[in-house]
């Protein structure tokens, strides 16, 4: 394997201010909506929605790393991973707080749907499963957690899961965007348990270049 | 030399306020006599609501926050397609099924035969949501009578268009179309039923169900049927579009019921759209006289 590129190595510096401000690019969107065409005439609803959406987007973005890493050798990408993270714990926080304004605050109906609605049920547990996950994120916390770190973190693909379920079980007929999700997901996971995630640590063909699809079958 | 569309010259168009102005003096008088008839209208909510909590919705929120598959199932999609792709006129209404008068109506006379009524409703959608709508219309049961349907007749069926090429939605098998209510026969014969043609007095909007929908306003919205081609008299409970689709989730009678959940969300409360928090939902939207129309049936099992 040739050694990175000089821009890689500068990568490495730009990584996670630019997936910072790629994170927050949805906020950005929605409150730029907010001041110019209005968030639809039921703003409420339209805020709960991207920022249920953003979260979304952010979890699987963050999962996809791993396999892009895996596949590109690009390492430059991994601090990628946390930043990505926390946008999508800060977007399900911003989407249960919309959610909160839209119930009026009343706990009473909130612990009721919570407990009576499935898709509620499974929402509110993916934001809860992602609350200890961002707040061990620190550098200070990942030194002390050590080996227990990961398998904590690997709680994700649980939150990621519930987050797909909550959407799909949320949509009343049109099922092509949840499903867009769950599609993602499942390659994601699918990434995971197949043997070609392992296949990044092996050399590859000197010749190689650009990754391609076909290469992971091949890979195993 | 190509003869191209006519074009009204700008001089021969009323200006806008001058119209309005008429329309007031028309929707006044109409107004009052409807007033006169039927006591019913929102105007007569239940004592204690001050009449600012029913203000109507801007004609901007009414034009733009639509359900109509037909378009797309985004709430923003309709009033982004239908205006562009929906052609209202000509259009006929063909009434059929078990009545002394069948026929195929043109849509303008169909209206002009009957009484225009304006008439300020609530519509709560069965997503939690509600509108005050100032709507244009004529009677539901003036267009029966006039039909003069027959004693076995139990129940009217609606459709609405079905025709991809206008209604892009339709390509997409979100729902199973076309999109088809129906009402028991005294509900509709009621006199809050109506069937609008427009809103604060202007023609109904594309995205609104041009250009004739039901307004049944003690029902949840998607009751409300849009740009009707059909009405049938039939002897049997027709399929609704919503109950086909989920039947544990949307019933025939859709009656407005703070006591009966949707599986996925409480009904107990909604959100006038353009307030910040939520109301408690009435019993029939907050008409009460339709009450005795369901008098000994179990609405938790007729939802």
């Amino acid at each position: 394997m040739a050694a990175p590129a000089p821009w890689q190595l500068q990568a490495g510096r730009w990584i996670r201010p630019a997936a910072w401000i790629g994170g927050l690019v949805p906020l950005a969107l929605m409150i730029l909506a907010g001041f110019t065409t209005g968030l639809s005439a039921d703003p409420i609803r339209e805020v709960t929605h991207r920022t249920g959406w953003a979260a979304l987007l952010m979890l699987m973005l963050s999962l996809a790393v791993t396999p892009v890493r895996t596949l590109t050798k690009w390492n430059w990408l991994v601090p990628a991973r946390r930043t990505l993270g926390l946008c999508a714990y800060l977007y399900a926080v911003l989407h249960f707080a919309t959610y909160m304004v839209d119930q009026d605050f009343s706990w009473g109906y909130i612990v009721d749907d919570i407990v009576e609605h499935p898709y509620v049920t499974v929402g509110f547990a993916a934001l809860v499963i992602l609350t200890p996950l961002a707040l061990t994120s620190t550098r200070g916390m990942i030194r002390r957690l050590g080996k227990r770190w990961q398998k904590l973190h690997r709680l994700v693909y649980v939150a990621a899961g519930l987050g797909v379920l909550h959407f799909l079980w949320l949509v009343k007929k049109d099922l092509r965007e949840p499903l867009i999700f769950a599609a993602a997901f499942a390659v994601l996971m699918l990434f995971r348990v197949l043997p070609i995630g392992k296949s990044g640590k092996q050399k590859r063909p000197p010749a190689r270049k650009s990754p391609s699809p076909e290469r992971s079958v091949a890979g195993g | 030399m190509l003869i191209k569309k006519p074009e009204i010259p700008s001089s021969e168009i009323t200006p806008e306020p001058l119209y309005l102005n008429r329309r007031q003096f028309i929707g006044a008088a109409a107004g009052a006599v409807a007033a006169a008839s039927v006591p019913t209208a929102l105007m007569a909510c239940a004592p204690g609501e001050d009449e600012q909590a029913d203000k109507p919705n801007s004609y901007e929120d009414i034009t733009t926050y639509n359900n109509f598959y037909e378009f797309g199932t985004d709430k923003s999609d309709p009033a982004r397609n239908a205006p562009r792709t929906l052609r209202t006129t000509p259009w006929t209404v063909e009434i059929g099924g078990l009545c002394d008068r069948p026929g195929r109506y043109a849509f303008n006379d169909l209206v002009r035969a009957n009484r225009v009524i304006d008439r300020t409703y609530r519509m709560r959608c069965v997503e939690a949501w509600s509108m005050v709508i100032p709507w244009r219309g004529i009677q539901l049961r003036d267009v029966i009578n006039q039909a003069r349907p027959r004693p076995g007749a139990r129940f009217v069926e609606f459709t609405t268009l079905h025709d991809p090429a206008q209604m892009p939605g339709q390509r997409r098998e979100v729902l199973d179309w076309p999109y088809l209510e129906g009402l028991r026969m005294d509900e509709a014969m009621h006199p809050l039923s109506m069937l609008a043609t427009g809103i604060y007095g202007r023609p109904l909007p594309a995205q609104n169900g041009a250009p004739l929908r039901l307004v049944v306003p003690w029902k949840y919205g998607f009751k409300n049927i849009k740009s009707i081609v059909r009405i049938r008299f039939v002897d049997r409970q027709p399929r609704n579009t919503w109950q086909i689709s989920a039947p544990g989730e949307y019933g025939f009678y859709a009656n407005v019921n703070p006591q009966v959940d949707h599986p996925r969300w409480s009904q107990a409360r909604e959100r006038r759209i353009g307030e910040w928090r939520r109301r408690p939902t009435l019993m029939f939207n907050g008409y009460s006289e339709v009450a005795s129309l369901y008098s000994g049936l179990d609405l938790r099992r007729n939802f």
